[in-house]
């Protein structure tokens, strides 16, 4: 297994200073090269939910074990190494550094992790599609060239797993199918499994196994 | 490392009228620092630790310094005169080697005019080893005649060559309406020589005697040259004599005699320590001039502080995606440390043209003022030190902004807005 969740709990301080549980999932994996869809109503909790996998958010309770080593017990800075080797993340809005080429995104997608391999980083953007557009710079490319290159950097440090948020949320629906086709392939080649969230039927009808966060997480309707 | 440096360098560029600005502000900080050690310690060697070519100078009864402005550096009003008979009996001193009288009170277009004797060419050395020389087509001056050497910078600036007749005008600065009724006539331009003497022109001692206006008091009373009339000796005087001794010991026993038994005149001696008395006096200019090199300097961390903590928030996403990928809130600090240390750095290089700018410009200044020569590329540890110091003082400016960016919160600041 390469994802492992256990009785993860997570609540957030509201405005008004309560405490609001947003997630609380007792048991959740994915196996290593499978791909899950997980579908959820906007504000279910889903970002929060990849977050707390990704160690990006440090979670109330709970256990989520990555390959081998357990995120909840880490302090943030083994969470951050964690991550920089084993997940790989594609954002909604892509996240691209702006002031950074598309072989520059690809090569601090690893760099903290596996360590910079421009071969490496030129082969991901070649198999992306990008060959030709590795030293232009987010702006200079469309959309879909952005989300691209979003993909190849997710897979740049050889990780355990992909976390896709939500990842074909700003495409049109022939690029939205596009990109999922290729991320989906991309991972499948790499045996990396593919966590991605959704709330897209079209998208999620692609995927063999779907779990819907509602019945995955115990917290009442947030909505 | 490597991509610590290329984020470090991207936001460079990415703010580059600010890094250029931060940079220039560095620079002008770290370039005056070194030049405010360097010109002191130059200009303190250049003063004091010269070989000026004399170990003593005698002169009228007063201030040692004054004495050796006046005759050495050709600075400065003379303090009065002493009696010919005294530099008749200072020659017949056993403990002397050479000595050489000095008669001023005269100059031309501000240049001063030494009256002397042809020893001053033929035994005096500026220089262990070297005397002074004549460009080629020029000779010294035949001391019976109202003939005149200059020195190189005179030529260059007065434009006078061999040949030329001028004449003096009255007093040591120069002032239109006192001139002098004598023609002088320039019959050689000595070559450079990089010390104070390239400001005189050389005459015979006679001629100032003999200038027309002239009084001579050498025995109490007004006396004037009369043209086909020796001038007896005891109605000479001369502003000074200048020493070369035997041993510095017959300098500390004249010295002895001249300042502590007698009454009538002053020895300079040794020149070096009375240059080093001026500068003792003038120390303060130095530590207003080094608070002031401070205080740019701590204006110049502050620029680096405000303009890379005003582009963190602006960088908040990209640190936030960063940390995503795997950095650490440390590298995200590094980062910033990093970013405001090579700004600096940058800045201090720069700073080696706005030293030797300034330098350039003292040594300029100094040597058209006193003719003494400053070594502007001469090394110097605080060559060194400023530079690292200035880094130092960037990675320190970068603290409170990089500890800003440190605390950046990912989760919130991947927040999609575009
Ligand atoms: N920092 C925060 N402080 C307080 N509440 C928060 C915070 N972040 C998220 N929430 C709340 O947690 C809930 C889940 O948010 P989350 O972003 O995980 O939803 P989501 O499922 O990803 O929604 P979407 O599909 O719209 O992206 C929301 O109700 C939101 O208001
Ligand atoms: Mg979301």
């Amino acid at each position: 297994m390469v994802l492992s969740v256990k009785n993860l709990r997570k609540s957030y301080v509201s405005p008004d200073g309560e405490n609001q549980r947003v997630v609380d999932v007792p048991n959740f994996s994915i196996n290593s090269a499978e791909q899950i869809a997980l579908q959820g109503e906007s504000g279910s909790g889903k970002t929060t939910f990849l977050n707390l996998i990704a160690g990006i958010l440090q979670a109330d309770e709970g256990e989520i074990w990555i390959d081998e080593s357990e995120m909840t017990s880490l302090t943030e800075a083994e969470r951050d190494g964690l991550r920089a080797e084993k997940i790989g993340y594609v954002f909604q809005t892509f996240n691209l550094l702006q002031g950074f080429s598309a072989l520059e995104n690809v090569l601090l997608g690893m760099s903290f992790g596996i360590g910079a391999d421009r071969n490496y980083a030129e082969k991901l953007l070649e198999r992306v599609g990008l060959a030709d557009r590795k030293n232009y710079k987010p702006r200079q490319l469309s959309v879909g060239q952005q989300q691209r290159v979003a993909v190849a950097r997710a897979l740049a440090n050889r990780p355990k797993i992909v976390l896709a948020d939500e990842p074909t949320g700003n495409l049109d629906r022939k690029r939205a199918f596009e990109a999922l086709d290729l991320i989906r392939e991309i991972c499948a080649e790499n045996g990396t499994a593919l966590l991605l969230v959704s709330h897209d039927q079209e998208i999620l009808s692609k995927f063999e196994k779907v779990e819907n966060l509602a019945n995955i997480n115990r917290v009442e309707s947030l909505i | 490392m490597n991509e610590l440096l290329l984020i470090v360098r991207r936001s460079l560029s990415q703010h580059a009228l600010s890094t250029v600005v931060t940079a220039f502000a560095i620079a002008l900080a770290s370039g005056l620092v070194m030049s405010v050690f360097v010109i002191q310690q130059q200009t303190y060697k250049a003063f004091t630790g010269g070989d000026v070519g004399f170990d003593a100078v005698l002169g009228a009864r007063g201030s040692q310094l004054q004495l050796v402005l006046n005759t050495i550096f050709h600075l400065e009003t003379s303090p009065g005169n002493i009696p010919y008979t005294l530099y008749q009996e200072v020659v017949k001193n056993p403990k002397v080697d050479l000595a050489i009288p000095y008669a001023v009170g005269d100059n031309y277009q501000g240049f001063r005019i030494v009256g002397t004797t042809e020893e001053i060419f033929t035994k005096f050395e500026y220089q262990r080893g070297k005397k002074f020389e004549v460009e080629s087509g020029g000779k010294f001056f035949d001391s019976k005649q109202k003939e005149a050497v200059i020195g190189s910078f005179v030529a260059s600036q007065t434009g006078l060559k061999v040949g030329d007749v001028f004449q003096p005008y009255h007093g040591l600065i120069f002032s239109e309406d006192a001139k002098h009724n004598d023609d002088y006539k320039v019959v050689g331009v000595l070559k450079n020589t990089n010390s104070p003497s390239d400001r005189v022109i050389w005459i015979p001692i006679e001629g100032i005697y003999r200038m027309k206006g002239h009084v001579l008091r050498g025995t109490g009373e007004n006396y004037k040259a009369k043209e086909g009339e020796e001038i007896p000796d005891e109605a000479k005087e001369v502003s000074a004599v200048m020493l070369k001794l035997k041993s510095p010991q017959a300098g500390i026993s004249l010295a002895q005699t001249v300042n502590n038994q007698g009454k009538v005149a002053t020895l300079a001696f040794p020149i070096g320590r009375t240059m080093a008395e001026l500068f003792n006096k003038i120390g303060w200019i130095n530590r207003v001039l080094e608070l002031v090199a401070y205080l740019v300097v701590i204006v110049a961390a502050f620029s680096i502080l405000a303009s890379i903590y005003n582009s963190i928030n602006e960088r908040r996403r990209e640190f936030a995606i960063l940390r995503a990928l795997g950095a650490k809130r440390t590298t995200v600090f590094s980062v910033i440390i990093l970013e405001s240390a090579i700004t600096a750095l940058i800045g201090a290089v720069c700073g080696y043209f706005v030293y030797l700018a300034i330098l350039f410009a003292t040594a300029f200044i100094v040597r058209s003022q006193t003719g003494v020569i400053i070594d502007i590329f001469q090394f110097d540890w605080i060559l060194i030190l400023t530079p690292v110091g200035m880094t130092i003082v960037g990675a320190i400016a970068g603290l409170i902004p990089a500890f800003k960016a440190y605390r950046t919160d990912v989760a919130e600041n991947l927040i999609p807005i575009s």
